[in-house]
């Protein structure tokens, strides 16, 4: 093909591409944007195995077959609640195919400089992204501790991996021909180990940042890649796989309050360890008597409410509550209420998680609300049922400055009229501050497993209807 | 002037890129990551080129093996992606403004 058609048909997959992204912007035509998609990177793949570019041998086959059914069966085996970690483990195979693709273009690259610089280069950002989603995977997957793992002497030891690899990549274009691979696999091990120390000390609830930096550099490093190859259609697409990954990260810093620098620097899980209220641990043994509230009590009240928000967080999909939810909801909703569903932008694991979980148990995307659309509704709301979650509704982060959640936006179900909160326990969120809308007049707490707590509501419901 | 040329397409693209995820509301950000996702293994591209351009056993299965995460990784990302879009169901016909 000549170079000129070659370009061509590149701007045409790039639009296609963004054309398919437009089509996310509403969940009914999202479908077929992801079908576009599809459509248009099998169009690239086939284009450029048939276009002329290169001979087609039968390696190249062999390992698409293979890739493509690794990719389906993972693809149907997972569930719901495990999206985090399957995005996370593509996200790291993503960029550790971009740092095969730069290892084996050094070791071809002759003497050109851009090339041997910029291969170099994606074989760092790919190999970072590739051990550092492998760690957050883990970490996701329960596999390693969910807590922030500090080495001695940890900023140090990122300082001197980062400074020796950069340096390398620097000097690797001037380097003499024969010594580009023992460089290059110095560079790996450099960019690999990186990716380890940096991603272990992040804890666990700032696990939404980490995925979403990793799905940036995972595009980075596919971009990167196309620039030692000169190929025009991976720049600009990984380019646009990149900025997506930093609007999510940007969003999910916003929504926990946190800077990419705390995370990256593992500040934040260290704050997080320090109970701002010491003299508070001892009130979940305090107040064992409220484990016990009274299902009659919650009944009766969800009965007179006209207007209810319901709030879940991480909990309820730990405790695999939401089909639960949806059939309560369903019940009051035949009873003529209006119902809610109200998301903060950092419920669950990942962007969007709870979104995904709910819409699994068939809940109408019409009734999920974010956050910034449902916080006006609160005072004119009968009753708030929390599930499982607890740091954002935490009303300390408008009053306690000083404590890690302090100018956190949170959704202020504390305004609503009364309170039902569905929880494991009485003990703090993860960051560890101490929730007042526990102790409040008007809240209903009924603690223990969520699916099984709001299974007795519904039998009670059911049966109060049954004998009116 | 190649690489001008490269440097001034991403700087293009990560432009349109942002404009439109922006327009992308939160409730589907988790399908648009695993979408995102997908895409990134269009390095598979690049993977089929140096493979097949390459001389020595070592870099043709170093190749391969980049041909292969690449692909798990484009195949896996449009399936999962399509497997939670297609569970977003409205009400009814009408869509709400997001």
């Amino acid at each position: 093909m000549s170079p000129f058609l070659y370009t061509l048909s590149g701007l045409f997959f790039i639009l296609l591409f963004l054309g398919g992204i437009r089509l996310m912007n509403s969940p009914k035509t999202a479908v077929s944007g992801n079908l576009l998609s599809a459509a248009g990177m099998l169009g690239a793949i086939v284009l450029t195995l048939f276009g002329g570019g290169i001979v087609p041998a039968g390696l190249l086959f062999v390992s698409l077959g293979i890739g493509g059914i690794i990719g389906a069966v993972m693809a149907m085996r997972v569930t719901m609640i495990k999206m985090p970690q399957m995005v996370a483990l593509l996200n790291g195979l993503g960029g550790g195919a971009s740092a095969a693709t730069a290892f084996v273009v050094i070791q071809n690259a002759g003497h050109v400089f851009s090339t041997v610089f910029t291969a170099a280069l994606a074989l760092f950002v790919g190999g970072i992204t590739f051990s550092g989603s492998l760690i957050a995977a883990a970490k996701l997957d329960q596999k390693l501790s969910q807590r922030s793992v500090l080495l001695r002497g940890h900023n140090r030891i990122n300082l001197f991996i980062l400074l020796l690899t950069v340096i390398l990549i620097v000097i690797v274009p001037f380097a003499p021909e024969r010594a580009f691979g023992f460089m290059a696999l110095i560079i790996l091990i450099g960019s690999l180990a990186f990716g380890i120390t940096f991603t272990l000390r992040i804890g666990g609830a700032d696990m939404p940042i980490t995925i979403s930096l990793l799905n940036s550099l995972s595009g980075v490093a596919g971009s990167i890649a196309g620039f030692a190859i000169d190929d025009p259609l991976l720049v600009a697409v990984g380019a646009i796989v990149g900025s997506a990954g930093l609007i999510l990260t940007r969003i999910m810093c916003r929504g926990m309050n946190r800077s990419l620098m705390e995370v990256l620097l593992g500040k934040t899980t260290s704050a997080a360890r320090e109970n701002p209220f010491p003299e508070n641990p001892g009130d979940t043994a305090a107040r064992p008597q409220e484990s016990g509230e009274d299902p009659e009590r919650i009944v009766s009240l969800l009965k007179t409410a006209k207007t209810v928000i319901v709030i879940p967080g991480y909990g309820m999909a730990l405790s695999q509550a939401q089909h639960q939810v949806k059939q309560l909801c369903d019940i009051m909703e035949k009873q003529g209420k209006d119902v809610k569903f109200a998301i903060h932008p950092v419920a669950g694991r990942m962007p969007g998680h709870m979104n995904v979980l709910l819409a699994e148990a068939d809940v109408p995307y019409e009734k999920i609300f974010d956050m910034d659309s449902v916080n006006p509704f609160f005072p004119d709301t009968d009753v708030v049922i929390i599930i499982g979650a607890n740091d954002v509704v935490n009303p300390a982060a408008t009053t306690e400055a000083g404590t890690p959640i302090y100018g956190m936006p949170i959704l202020h179900a504390g305004e609503a009229k009364n309170i039902i909160i569905f929880n494991k326990d009485t003990r703090p969120g993860y960051a560890g501050v101490n929730n007042p809308l526990y102790s409040q007049k008007n809240t209903l707490l009924c603690l223990g497993d969520a699916a099984v707590k709001i299974g007795e509501i519904i039998k009670k419901l059911n049966e109060d209807d049954a004998t009116p | 002037m190649v690489m001008l040329k490269l440097i001034i397409l991403f700087i293009a693209a990560t432009a349109a890129g942002y404009k439109v995820i922006s327009k992308v509301p939160s409730l589907l950000h988790t399908p648009l990551m695993s979408g995102m996702n997908a895409l990134s293994g269009i390095t598979v591209l690049g993977a089929l080129v140096v493979t097949a351009g390459a001389v020595e056993l070592q870099s043709k299965l170093l190749g391969a093996a980049a041909i292969v995460l690449a692909t798990i990784n484009v195949v896996a990302g449009f399936l999962v992606t399509h497997r939670m879009l297609r569970m977003f169901k409205g009400k009814n016909a009408g869509d709400r403004e997001l």
